[in-house]
């Protein structure tokens, strides 16, 4: 510890972006999401919730209930569960992303990017952008396990990968609910006790599990007011057949409203916090 | 432009019922060292954060470096480092890799942040351990890799909210090298900190803070003559000998004072301290003590502690060196 070689001068005008011609906000947020993605190949049990969770989902409902609720046809029923389950443990998914921010922020990680002269978005971008590898890591362990289940795809390939891509998005869009209570929780044990009790009815109260005109009147309303239900449809048409268009637009017209809703308001429950 | 790194007047900030800053004037000149002292509470984290644009005061003004904190808080940050409390490094990322994240964010290029990187870790003999998780560090190690965090971008000023809390003696001179090799290279560092040691040995000006108020603003050698200098303090092997250690050390105290046996309310009974000018005291109480044959526990030079800084500064009647000896038998 005696001398500094000052090798790497920082000349020129200080207040001028430098670094490469992309946007300083998307480089800075690319930079913030290779620091998740290291995270998340360092502690790889993080990914327990998008891998073994989901496929002890489907094996308690296909081989437990699906005989009772689909008559016996257990193979018959897994083909209309596992795109139920896939949008299920898409919003489930998020749930560990507001826990993360909201330990960031306590731990003070948080505050050496807000002394830097980074966009105000750049550390929750970057975060929900690392993010896609754990949608993708949902959908390649539902598919492949379905796969060893007797899940087959009945539309082709171009389908599955849409389907794939509208899952990743869905994603994308629906953690900003997690980001946003894991900049208001005061705990990450918090965010998770709140993200379970606004997912649990989304996930359950849907068309993931039964068809819903076996649904009693009130509850039929709920599900068809849910967000998961028309992504559910979606997928299910885009894997197994059936009708996708009106579904599609519906579930666009909803990543579109939550991405209009809680960026703004985790953005600045983030410029709130500490 | 200003030659001044930092000025700030009237800071104010409340949280709920807590005024953590009540009207803080400070002001640090370029390329000096300015220790904010103050205990736990005072108001000194909540000062640096406010001038490294994480907070935004209730009311007041601040510039670093020449800017606006507040109007231009993105080329403030172009221009600062912070060192936090808590050592705030990413514990899953390496030493190396959180470095290289601040060279990018910096808006480096990979190769000139992976460099800089490179050198800082060299630096601060954290090379071997480059390649692990900072988690896997030792408390010193992820303190210093704090440090390099914040001078990646070779900042003109920088922040270090109490960078050795908790850190054993020799690491904490590793530190305080660290720094004084920051300010011989033209950065200006303001440094929070408990102990008047550590703004003794660092600080060109120290300030006092206290409930969120400057309650002083001086040289250390000013604060010192203010708060009494150096204390000698003896504790005879016997109790019985304290009438002797009294003898001796009156002897030796600074002109105008006596040696007097601590009673303050908590501290053990049995010692005698005094008020004393110089380190020469030292040299001729030990031989004194040995002439009169008295077996001692303890012997040591103090500077005053931040109770005896805060007895003195906060009881404005008496500011003076003889009050500070009564401070502390109160």
């Amino acid at each position: 510890m005696t001398t500094l070689d000052v090798s790497v001068s920082v000349s020129g005008d200080l207040d001028k972006p430098r670094g490469g011609a992309r946007a300083p906000r998307v480089r800075h947020s690319v930079a913030l999401a290779r620091r998740s993605l290291i995270k998340t190949i360092r502690t790889p049990e993080a990914l327990i919730d998008v891998t073994l969770q989901p496929v002890i989902f489907l094996l308690l409902f296909t081989y437990l209930f699906g005989g009772a609720i689909s008559g016996g046809d257990r193979h018959a029923y897994l083909q209309f569960l596992l795109p139920g389950m896939l949008a299920q443990s898409l919003a489930m998914g998020g749930i560990a992303l507001g826990q993360n921010l909201n330990a960031d922020i306590e731990k003070g990680v948080f505050d050496r990017f807000r002394s830097l002269p980074v966009a105000r978005s750049a550390p929750l971008v970057g975060a929900v952008a690392a993010d896609i590898v754990r949608y993708l890591t949902v959908c390649v362990v539902m598919l492949g396990f379905g796969a060893v289940m007797g899940f087959r795809v009945r539309t082709g390939l171009v389908p599955a990968l849409a389907a794939v891509a509208l899952s990743v998005g869905f994603g994308l869009c629906f953690c900003w609910i997690s980001v946003l209570v894991g900049m208001l929780a005061r705990t990450s044990g918090a965010v998770q006790g709140v993200m379970f009790l606004l997912v649990f009815p989304l996930a359950f109260g849907s068309n993931v599990f039964v068809q819903t005109s076996t649904l009693p009147g009130w509850l039929q309303a709920f599900v068809h007011v849910n967000p998961i239900t028309p992504l559910v449809s979606t997928i299910r048409g885009l894997l197994v057949g059936g009708p996708v268009a009106g579904h599609l637009t519906a579930t666009l017209a909803w990543m579109a409203g939550l991405l209009v809703v809680f960026v703004p308001l985790a953005l600045r429950a983030y410029a709130r916090r500490a | 432009m200003s030659d001044l790194a930092v000025r700030a007047e009237g800071l104010r900030k409340r949280f709920g019922k807590t005024q953590a800053l009540d009207g803080v004037d400070l002001a640090m000149r370029r390329g000096t060292v300015l220790g904010v002292l103050g205990p736990n509470g005072a108001g000194k984290t909540t000062a640096v954060r406010v001038l490294a644009t994480l907070l935004r005061p209730d009311a007041g003004h601040a510039e670093v470096a020449g800017i606006d904190v507040l109007r231009q808080p993105q080329r403030v940050r172009r221009r600062i480092g912070l060192t936090g409390q808590y050592a705030s490094v990413d514990e899953d990322l390496t030493g190396a890799q959180n470095l290289v994240l601040i060279g990018r964010l910096l808006d480096l290029t990979t190769r000139d942040a992976k460099r800089r990187a490179a050198e800082l870790l060299d630096w601060f003999d954290l090379a071997e351990a480059a390649g692990r998780p900072a988690k896997t560090y030792s408390g010193g190690m992820r303190r210093r890799l704090d440090l390099a965090a914040s001078l990646v971008g070779h900042p003109e000023v920088i922040f270090l909210d109490e960078p050795t809390t908790g850190l054993d003696p020799a690491k904490r001179e590793d530190m305080w090298g660290v720094v004084r090799t920051q300010v011989t290279q033209g950065a200006s560092v303001m440094l929070t900190t408990q102990y008047l040691e550590e703004a003794d040995a660092l600080a060109d000006e120290i300030v006092v803070i206290n409930k969120g108020r400057v309650i002083a603003h001086d040289s250390p050698d000013g604060l010192k003559r203010r708060v009494g200098g150096l204390t000698l303090r003896v504790r005879p092997a016997d109790p019985a000998r304290v009438p002797d250690v009294l003898r001796v050390l009156d002897a030796v105290a600074a002109p105008g004072t006596t040696a007097s046996a601590e009673t303050a309310a908590g501290a053990r009974p049995g010692a005698v301290s005094a008020p004393v000018t110089g380190d020469t005291a030292l040299d001729e109480a030990v031989p004194a003590l040995r002439r009169a044959g008295v077996e001692v526990t303890e012997l040591a030079l103090h500077l005053p502690s931040l109770d005896e800084v805060f007895h003195v500064l906060t009881d404005g009647s008496r500011a003076s060196a003889d009050a500070a000896k009564e401070g502390e038998l109160v």
